[in-house]
């Protein structure tokens, strides 16, 4: 069977930006070509993408899926339908399910499921610690022989600085990357929302920019010590993004990601105690936001991520301090990102890389648009407007703070190994 | 104008007028605890759930004392007896309450914004008597309302709060209602006790004590936690008083005729002296008393409709 996808701008940042036409066949990338090239086969299924762009799978290094554990808040089912509805061909899932992805059973558990549901791909990180607990390092090896492609104990830092040194130099050697979720959980002090003036207001414990920087800063240092590369998770505040944009121009090895919440909101919108606004790291200022915006449009930040993080209303229907932290957002992601590059803030280049090259580079995936490659592809349509309605999202949860969000730009088609596994109003 | 509000929530959400309001209708419930017979039926058939899901003596008294003065049943629920520790959420908790039909539902909870999120599942009114550090509105109207009483208005007054400002809920909503009406509030306490930004809610930060109670027309002292003490907000009591305490020496900065006040329960030779605490220019027990007077009004307005007190 032979797919064309026609009229399309393929853009993969580095490797082509034009108007072709694109032949897929047998789960690759058969052949690029002119726009007026007229194919022979009799059998071909034609897709118009007039106006679109097509881009290399995007992928969101940083989503819960849940299983196993907790599958009345999301499977590995539905979070890759999700995925593959909010245009990602990959995802990579944090380790903190129950049990813990701290060995290699669980590894190829999820492996396994992935493959059964038949979306999107799912790339599994691992545990750094046993059982997260941040005392015994996991089996690192194991796993990856299973099939992670990165370790985090996200959710949760790895206090102990000695043995975070220990994990980046083993994990170094074993060339696998090191994802940190860079928080101070003294500095954090149980607080359910950012430290200001509207934590204030409303009587909520806060959390302080400095509960994130003192841990990017101390990890900056270890990189640094240590010479092994370090990739921070969901960067939230100003200090943070001047902190690696410093480190970056020593020659520090560090990466890091944003999720689209902390370009978009602030902690003024945390209001009437929704606890759909909760997440960790939380809601900043509008200066922070701003920085944030400042880092992707420098490049300081490389990455965007969702933090997809599924919660059902028995964890998010109560007071708001006793709230699961965590929002979804493999549905929202992508329509919030091209907000930045409608408003002149990124070039819908920088957001391929962004959104797809940086990961892939990060995980060790070639997704690039070339003949003989997987065939793993987003369509994007930038000018379709809608409003974000989370009673249509696949995902099993619909804790998203962006409900009845006016946005502009979806994918419209996704693709993986050559299969359409999404797609709407394209033909 | 009519008081329309469903809900007491917090000193933010009502208007000037709706806290005069409040506070006219307070004055003229005062004289009911004042009869040989306490009583009117003015709210007679009518019921009052008291859900407190924290410990509270005097504020609970004085909510059951005032729905009893205006002829509601009243039935009281208190965290160890409540379902809540067999683990039912607060908003079936709520909805359980709600299937028993009262009219009101007065709420403390530890969790800030808890009289929130059940307001908007519930037909009845929902009082808040206090949530976590968040808002705690009859103590702010009570002590509204005592100011009015002796000074005859709350415009142009200077108010000083000295305390735990970070974890109290009077001071939150003391801070919102006297600057709402028009007084000038001036905060004081440890650095470790001053919440980021709380100036935005209308009240100056003053750098010491002398200069926070100078020329106040009333001193407001907070209860300071003895469980704090040795935390990493203050060292000891001893160091507390010497830096943050009331006493006559100090209290002669402000205006000949200050008020001090206080809402319990207090910690004597801590954040107040003795003879300061029992002299002539607090009014510590006169706020007790309009407290029940307060409730009073809350209740009538909130459940009594269009009836006049008193109406037989």
């Amino acid at each position: 069977m032979l797919i064309r996808i026609k009229g399309a701008r393929i853009l993969d940042p580095g490797n082509i930006d034009e108007k072709k036409d694109i032949f897929i066949k047998d789960h690759l990338i058969h052949d690029i070509v002119d726009p007026e090239y007229k194919n022979m086969e009799a059998d071909v299924i034609i897709i118009d993408a007039t106006g679109k762009i097509l881009v290399p799978g995007l992928i969101d290094i940083h989503v819960h899926l849940r299983e196993p554990g907790q599958e009345y808040k999301e499977t590995i089912d539905t979070g890759l339908t999700a995925a593959a509805r909010g245009g990602f061909t990959a995802v990579c899932c944090m380790p903190n399910t129950n049990p813990v992805n701290d060995n290699s059973q669980v590894t190829k558990y999820i492996i396994q499921r992935g493959k059964e549901a038949g979306f999107s791909r799912v790339y599994p990180a691992g545990a750094i610690t046993q059982g997260l607990k941040g005392e015994v390092l996991s089996e690192i090896h194991d796993m990856k022989q299973a099939g992670i492609v990165a370790v985090t104990d996200d959710g949760k830092p790895v206090e102990n600085s000695n043995l975070m040194r220990r994990a980046l130099e083993y994990c170094k050697g074993l060339n696998i990357p090191v994802l940190v979720h860079a928080e101070d959980t003294s500095l954090a002090d149980g607080g359910s929302m950012n430290e200001g003036p509207y934590a204030t207001f409303r009587g909520i414990k806060g959390i302080p920019n400095a509960a994130e920087t003192v841990m990017v800063v101390r990890d900056i240092a270890l990189s640094e010590l240590t010479k092994a590369p370090v990739h921070f998770c969901h960067i939230s505040t100003k200090e943070s993004v001047e902190a690696i944009r410093q480190a970056k121009k020593r020659g520090v090895k560090i990466t890091c990601e944003t999720a689209p919440h902390y370009f978009t909101l602030t902690d003024e919108d945390v209001k009437d105690y929704d606890t759909n606004f909760k997440m960790n790291p939380p809601l900043r200022s509008e200066e922070d936001r701003q920085a944030v915006i400042e880092g992707l449009s420098d490049g300081t930040i490389d990455m965007i991520a969702s933090d997809h993080a599924p919660h059902s209303i028995i964890e998010k229907d109560v007071e708001f301090d006793r709230a699961a932290f965590g929002i979804i957002g493999l549905e929202t992601s992508l329509s919030l990102s091209l907000k930045l590059v409608h408003d002149g803030k990124l070039t819908m280049e920088n957001l391929v890389q962004k959104m797809s090259k940086q990961p892939a580079t990060l995980l060790g995936i070639n997704n690039d648009i070339r003949k003989g490659n997987i065939a793993d592809l987003t369509i994007i349509d930038p000018d379709d407007e809608y409003v974000i309605d989370p009673s249509t999202f696949r995902s099993k949860s619909c804790n998203s703070p962006f409900s009845g969000m006016k946005v502009r730009g979806n994918a419209v088609l996704t693709m993986v190994n050559g299969r359409v596994v999404y797609q709407r109003g394209i033909q | 104008m009519r008081f329309e509000k469903k809900d007491i929530l917090d000193i933010e959400s009502l208007e000037p007028w709706e806290i005069s309001m409040i506070l006219d209708t307070a004055e003229g419930m005062k004289e009911i605890s004042e009869r040989p017979v306490k009583k009117v039926p003015t709210l007679r058939g009518k019921t009052i759930v008291l859900f407190f899901q924290e410990p509270s003596t005097r504020t609970k008294l004085s909510f059951d004392t005032a729905a009893k003065r205006l002829s509601a049943d009243t039935h009281s629920i208190s965290a160890g007896t409540s379902s809540i520790v067999k683990g039912e959420t607060l908003i079936d908790t709520a909805k359980n309450l709600e299937a028993m039909k009262p009219d009101v539902i007065v709420l403390r909870h530890p969790s800030s914004g808890a009289p929130h999120l059940i307001a908007k599942r519930v037909k009845a009114s929902i009082i808040n008597a206090g949530d976590g550090i968040h808002a705690h509105p009859s103590q702010a109207l009570l002590d509204m309302m005592s100011v009015r009483e002796r000074k005859g208005k709350i415009v142009g007054l200077k108010i000083s709060i000295i305390g735990d400002i970070s974890h109290s809920r009077v001071a939150r909503s003391d801070i919102t209602g006297f600057s709402k009406m028009g007084a000038a509030v001036s905060i004081c306490a440890p650095q470790t006790m001053i919440p980021k930004g709380i100036e935005k809610m209308g009240c100056t930060v003053s750098p010491n004590m002398d200069s926070c109670i100078e020329g106040a027309d009333v001193v407001m002292m907070l209860r300071i936690q003895k469980e704090r003490q040795g935390s990493i907000l203050f060292p000891t009591e001893r160091e507390y008083a010497t830096l943050f305490g009331l006493n006559r020496s100090r209290l002669k900065r402000a205006q000949k005729d200050v008020l001090v006040m206080h809402p319990g329960p207090m910690n004597r030779g801590v954040e107040i002296s003795s003879d300061v605490a029992d002299s002539d220019c607090s009014i510590i027990l006169e706020q007790v008393t309009n407290g029940v007077a307060l409730r009073m009004a809350l209740f009538y307005l909130v459940a009594g409709g269009n009836r006049h007190v008193d109406s037989h």
